[in-house]
C-alpha cells in the first residue's frame, strides 16, 4: 500500500518536472528568436562596416569596394583599380590574430595592413596594432616572402623590424600575411586571366 | 526592504566579501570601461533572472530547480551578448568570450538559489540590483586602479604626466591578483574601523 502511494507521488512529480522544464525551455527559445531577429542584421552590419573602415584606412582614396570571391577589389571614385584587399587570420601568441591586408593591382607590393582582431598581450604583442608597426607594411615587395629582423633596422626592402619583447606576435603577423598573400596572388591572377586582362 | 538592496553594496559585496565571480573580475578589468560594461551586463542578467526566478519559484519542482535556473540565466546572458554585439561592437569584441561566460558567474546562480527562489519578486529585485551594483562598483575600482597604473589613463582620459612609465604588469594577469588582494585588504581595514566605531558608540 505504502509503496503504491510513493509510486503515484513520484509519477506525478516526474510529469511535473518534464512539464516545467519544457515550458521554461520553450519560452526561452521563443524569446531568443525575437532577440536574434533584432540583433543579427545589426551585428552583420557592424562587421561589414568594420571591414570597410579598415579598407579605407589602407586605401584612403577608396570609393567603390566590390566583394569578390574571397577578396575585395578596391576602386577610387573614377573607377580606377587601386588594389585588392583581403582578410587573413592565424594563431598569435594568445588566440587568433585577424588582419586585413591590401596589395597593389600588379600584385607586386603591399599597400598596407590593419589589425581587425587580436588578443595579444597589452603593452607588448598588442603593439602590432600601433601605426608605428603597421606602417612598416606599406609598400613591401611581395615577389618573395616578407621577413622580419630583431633589434636592428631593416636593411633589405622586404624586411620589417619585430617589436622588442614581442617577437612571437610580430612573427605571427608576418607568417599570416606571407601565407595568405601567396594564396591570393594565385587566386587573383587566375581570375584576371579568365577575364582576359 | 531597503536592507535587501544595501547589503550587496557593502556588507555582502559579491567581490570583496563573498569573493564570487572571480573569473570575469580578474580577466576583464584591464580598463575601467571594460569593468563598467562587464558590471552592467552582469547586473542586467542578475536582476532579470532574479525577477523571473522569483516569479516562477512556486511552479518549479524542487528536483529540477538548478537546470531551470540555468536555462533562465543562459537566456538572459544570450540576450545581453546579442544586444552588446549589435550596439556596442567594439566593447563586445574587447570582452570577447567573457560575456557568454557570465552564464557560469556564481554570483548569479548564487543569488537565484540563495535569495530569488525563496523571496517575493520585489525583494528579489532589490537584492539582485544591490548585488549587481556592488559587483559593478568593485569592477570599476579594480579596472580603474589597473588602468591608471598600467596605462596612465582612466576611462581613456590621460591623468598621469606624459613621461610616466606604464606599469605593464598591472594590465597583465598578475596585476589583477595584486590589485584584488590589496583592495580586499583595504576593504577589510575600512570595514573593521567602521565596526569598531559603532561598538565604541
Amino acid at each position: 500500500m505504502e509503496n503504491d502511494k510513493i509510486k503515484k507521488m513520484f509519477a506525478g512529480s516526474v510529469v511535473r518536472m518534464i512539464a516545467a522544464l519544457t515550458i521554461v525551455g520553450v519560452m526561452s527559445g521563443a524569446s531568443l528568436v525575437f532577440v536574434y531577429n533584432y540583433a543579427m542584421p545589426r551585428i552583420k552590419n557592424n562587421i561589414k562596416e568594420e571591414t570597410q573602415k579598415a579598407i579605407k584606412n589602407i586605401f584612403p582614396e577608396a570609393e567603390q569596394i566590390k566583394k569578390e570571391e574571397g577578396y575585395y577589389s578596391v576602386n577610387n571614385s573614377k573607377g580606377d583599380l587601386l588594389g585588392y584587399a583581403f582578410t587573413a587570420e592565424g594563431n598569435g601568441y594568445q588566440g587568433t590574430i585577424k588582419l586585413l591586408a591590401g596589395i597593389s593591382p600588379d600584385l607586386l607590393e603591399t599597400i598596407g595592413m590593419e589589425v581587425l582582431e587580436s588578443q595579444e598581450t597589452p603593452g607588448l604583442g598588442a603593439e602590432i596594432a600601433t601605426p608605428k608597426f603597421k606602417k612598416q607594411f606599406n609598400g613591401l615587395p611581395i615577389d618573395g616572402n616578407i621577413e622580419y629582423v630583431k633589434n636592428k633596422k631593416p636593411e633589405k626592402p622586404n624586411e620589417i623590424e619585430a617589436i622588442a619583447g614581442a617577437t612571437i606576435s610580430s612573427r605571427a603577423v608576418v607568417n599570416i600575411l606571407n601565407k595568405k598573400i601567396d594564396k591570393m596572388k594565385t587566386i587573383i591572377s587566375s581570375v584576371d586571366e579568365g577575364q582576359g586582362k | 526592504m531597503i536592507k535587501d538592496f544595501v547589503k550587496g553594496l557593502w556588507r555582502e559585496n559579491p567581490v570583496f566579501v563573498q569573493v564570487l565571480g572571480m573569473c570575469p573580475t580578474l580577466a576583464v578589468t584591464t580598463k575601467a570601461v571594460f569593468g563598467l560594461s562587464m558590471g552592467l551586463a552582469t547586473t542586467f542578467v542578475v536582476v532579470a533572472s532574479g525577477v523571473v526566478i522569483s516569479a516562477i519559484r512556486k511552479f518549479v519542482p524542487e528536483q529540477v530547480r538548478i537546470p531551470m535556473f540555468t536555462v533562465v540565466i543562459a537566456t538572459f546572458v544570450t540576450v545581453a551578448d546579442y544586444v552588446l554585439k549589435a550596439n556596442f561592437y567594439q566593447i563586445s569584441k574587447a570582452l570577447g568570450p567573457y560575456i557568454p561566460l557570465i552564464v557560469v558567474n556564481c554570483v548569479i546562480l548564487g543569488r537565484a538559489e540563495a535569495f530569488a527562489s525563496k523571496n517575493n519578486v520585489s525583494r528579489s529585485f532589490l537584492d539582485a540590483l544591490g548585488m549587481g551594483i556592488g559587483f559593478t562598483c568593485a569592477l570599476i575600482i579594480l579596472g580603474g586602479v589597473r588602468e591608471i597604473l598600467g596605462a596612465g589613463t582612466i576611462f581613456g582620459y590621460r591623468i598621469l604626466w606624459e613621461g610616466f612609465t606604464n606599469w605593464i604588469i598591472m594590465i597583465l594577469p598578475a596585476g589583477a591578483f595584486i590589485t584584488l588582494g590589496l583592495l580586499v585588504g583595504a576593504f577589510n581595514m575600512i570595514d573593521k574601523k567602521v565596526k569598531g566605531q559603532r561598538c565604541g558608540n
